[in-house]
């Protein structure tokens, strides 16, 4: 007994550590990528950067030339190739991500980091919330003694998640921010508060967020109910579910333990991967809301050609979505005995 | 004299489906003693799991009850399970009467151990019981079915299907109840596996002295164990007889034609089918439903439905061949079994 626990653990121990060398495979790829597509394309990052400014102000510098070839002497991009390469994976190993060209000197990184909060306190609680929400609906209406109205909202919320969460999030600023003035229009806390861990400003921060999270659970939670519901009636009709009830185990039993726990299976994958997607999912809603999380942080980029934060934020999106993607295999086998550690 | 434990009659289950009404099972009537083995047998779609299923009151829609009373137990202590409400069905089911599924494969929860799933079927009817009685009442029973205690800690998918056939027959012996309903336990088994399961299922019935219904198509490994044969057709029990009777002087001409069928070393070779197919259960023929096919066939068979013969010594056929006593009316062909008199 005990031994077989121990081979046990150590064909977990070693599972876990190929899924990490896994992730580190990963990362070093999007990083690679991430270094190659600069160079590659003929786009260079610093002269559009400085064509965009001379589009915008009108005042283009005279030496422009110069002032390129200073720049790029100073992100080493006179250096040869496999020395660049180098040189940039170590400063990757560093956290370092670059400098952003819109708010120079600030470093990629730090800007990641004053967003990143943000969105992982908007966008990850709100994933949680919708992925439950919609899961309950959906396991409540897939199942056959639930009363009419539980089956009954599947619907609306399907007509809700076929909207973009764009208009919802623009709908609901007019009526209930603009017209109604219930709540602030956009922001992430009022103007003239300082940032600290006090009650007001975190009740500050709560009523700035309930608009831009009602946008994102409305717009999506019809997705998790649909996938729930539909994988809640194939397992209602499994044998196993039958002999339950065979066996004469009250209803509330079956449902949770026979039913609810087999159908989940596939939503805990989903909800992975809606977790590495928070980042790119987020990216509208903030921006109609003004909500300075990542989302808000890279459209800006875009609109400012600040090619470096585009580039570390699309390397932040990989690892986020293959780090949940470890968190999922990890946790998997718990949930389902079925897959084991020892098997690909 | 052993007592009756299980008394059907006039069981009728409909099922209302957009084609139209099919009347799965069609007045049944059956009366099983302790101790007693019964094989039910009967083409594919005939109503054998459907009538077993509303027994265990677990017809669904579109499916109907539609009359009838199945009453469980000796005289001294019975439930009629088509009359219980929904908290004393739950009650009775397993612990007064079992079923064992069709689809033994999957009916294992895949992510709950075997232990779990079978203290939950005994907490669910013995609320009081501690851990420890629970796991030892679970762990004989595996043992029962000759199985290692070991399997308790299991999951479904580290088991073969004999072993989950047999976890299934634990599960369903669990509170001694005092019918077994086994659906085909042994159509997805090998031969080697099938017997073996099969006399575990006997085995197991003569220690907690429970009656036995083994659903299936295979009259040959049915005779060899039941000790009573049910021959179903169309929804209609039409005949009832013990296995020796019923192969030596088979009295339905269905019942013959089936046991006729069935290969021996006489008719080696030789592929006995019954000719026509069976109706659907949706356009019943009138009369005799199996008129269309019956060799024997009367003018009376296409107009008018038989009633229940009774022999002395206690068989069950409907047919008109026969008079309410069982004897043959004179003056219609004799039946015996071909395979006999070839
Ligand atoms: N859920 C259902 N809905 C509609 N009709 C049904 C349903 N279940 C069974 N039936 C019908 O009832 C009839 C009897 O089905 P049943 O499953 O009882 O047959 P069976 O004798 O057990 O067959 P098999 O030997 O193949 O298991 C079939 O003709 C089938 O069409
Ligand atoms: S009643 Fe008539 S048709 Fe039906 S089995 Fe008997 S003889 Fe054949
Ligand atoms: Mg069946």
């Amino acid at each position: 007994m005990l031994s077989a626990s121990r081979e046990n653990l150590t064909v977990r121990l070693g599972y876990i550590l190929r899924r990490f060398l896994f992730l580190v495979f990963v990362m070093w790829t999007a990083a690679t990528v991430l270094f190659l597509i600069p160079r590659m394309s003929r786009v260079n990052p610093i002269r559009e950067r400085f064509n965009a400014l001379a589009r915008s102000t009108g005042y283009a510098p005279k030496d422009l030339e110069s002032i390129i070839a200073s720049y790029e002497l100073k992100f080493g991009l006179d250096k040869p190739l496999p020395q660049q390469y180098v040189d940039y994976m170590a400063s990757v190993l560093r956290g370092d991500l670059g400098v952003s060209l819109m708010s120079y000197p600030k470093p990629v990184a730090e800007l990641i980091g004053e967003a990143l909060p943000w969105t992982i306190g908007l966008l990850g609680v709100t994933t949680v919330l919708t992925f439950l929400i919609g899961t309950v609906i959906g396991a409540l209406a897939g199942w056959p003694r639930s009363p009419k109205w539980i089956k009954g909202m599947v619907p609306p919320l399907m007509i809700l998640a076929a909207i973009p969460p764009v208009i919802l999030a623009l709908l609901l600023v007019y009526f209930i921010g603009f017209r109604l003035k219930l709540l602030p229009m956009g922001g992430a806390f009022s103007a003239g508060l300082t940032k600290e861990f006090s009650l007001p400003f975190i009740l500050d921060v709560l009523s700035h967020a309930i608009l831009p999270a009602f946008s994102l659970i409305l717009g999506s939670a019809g997705f998790w109910a649909l996938g729930m519901r539909g994988m809640g009636i194939t397992i209602q009709g499994e044998d196993y579910v039958n002999f339950a009830e065979h066996k004469g185990l009250k209803p509330g039993r079956i449902f949770y333990w026979y039913y609810v726990r087999n159908a989940i299976l596939p939503q805990v994958t989903s909800l992975a991967l809606a977790f590495g997607g928070i980042i790119s999912a987020g990216v509208l809603v903030e921006s109609v809301y003004g909500f300075p999380g990542i989302g808000s942080t890279l459209s800006a980029a875009i609109l400012a050609n600040d090619y470096f934060v585009i580039y570390g934020i699309g390397y932040i999106t990989v690892v986020a979505v293959a780090v949940s993607m470890l968190v999922v295999d990890l946790l998997y086998p718990l949930l389902d005995p079925r897959i084991r550690y020892d098997r690909k | 004299m052993t007592s009756a434990v299980l008394q059907v009659s006039d069981l009728r289950v409909t099922y209302y489906t957009d084609s139209g009404r099919t009347r799965a099972v069609d007045g049944v009537n059956l009366t099983l003693y302790a101790g007693e083995r019964l094989g039910l047998v009967g083409e594919s779609g005939c109503g054998k799991s459907t009538m077993a299923l509303a027994l265990m009151r677990m017809i669904k829609p579109p499916g109907r009850i539609e009359s009838g009373s199945a009453i469980v137990g000796d005289e001294t202590d019975n439930v009629d399970m088509l009359k219980l409400n929904e908290e004393q069905v739950l009650q009775a089911r397993l612990s007064r009467i079992a079923y064992i599924p069709q689809g033994a494969m999957n009916s294992l929860n895949p992510v709950m151990r075997i232990g779990v799933q079978m203290i939950d079927a005994i907490q669910a009817h013995r609320p009081k019981a501690t851990k420890t009685e629970m796991r030892e009442q679970a762990e004989a029973a595996l043992e029962s079915v000759e199985l290692k205690r070991g399997v308790f800690h299991m999951y479904a998918h580290e088991l073969s299907g004999g072993m989950k056939q047999r976890v299934c027959i634990a599960i369903g012996i669990l509170l001694s109840p005092k019918v077994i309903i086994a659906d085909e336990p042994t159509s997805a088994l090998d031969v080697v596996v099938q017997r073996q399961v099969m006399e575990t299922i006997c085995k197991v019935q003569e220690k907690i002295g429970a009656t036995v219904i083994l659903i299936g198509h295979d009259m040959g490994l049915m005779c060899q164990i039941t000790n009573r044969v049910a021959v179903m057709y169309a929804g209609k029990l039409v005949e009832l007889s013990t296995v020796r009777e019923m192969f030596t002087n088979p009295m339905h001409p269905y019942a013959k034609a089936l046991i006729a069928s069935l290969p021996n070393l006489d008719n080696k070779g030789v592929f006995r089918g019954i000719p026509g197919l069976a109706p659907s259960l949706l356009k019943l023929p009138s009369g005799c439903v199996f008129h269309p096919r019956c060799q024997y066939a009367m003018d009376v068979c296409k107009t008018t439905m038989p009633q229940q013969s009774v022999t002395k010594s206690g068989r069950y056929v409907y047919c008109h061949l026969y008079d309410k006593d069982g004897n043959q009316v004179s003056g219609t062909p004799l039946i015996k079994p071909e395979a006999v008199t070839n």
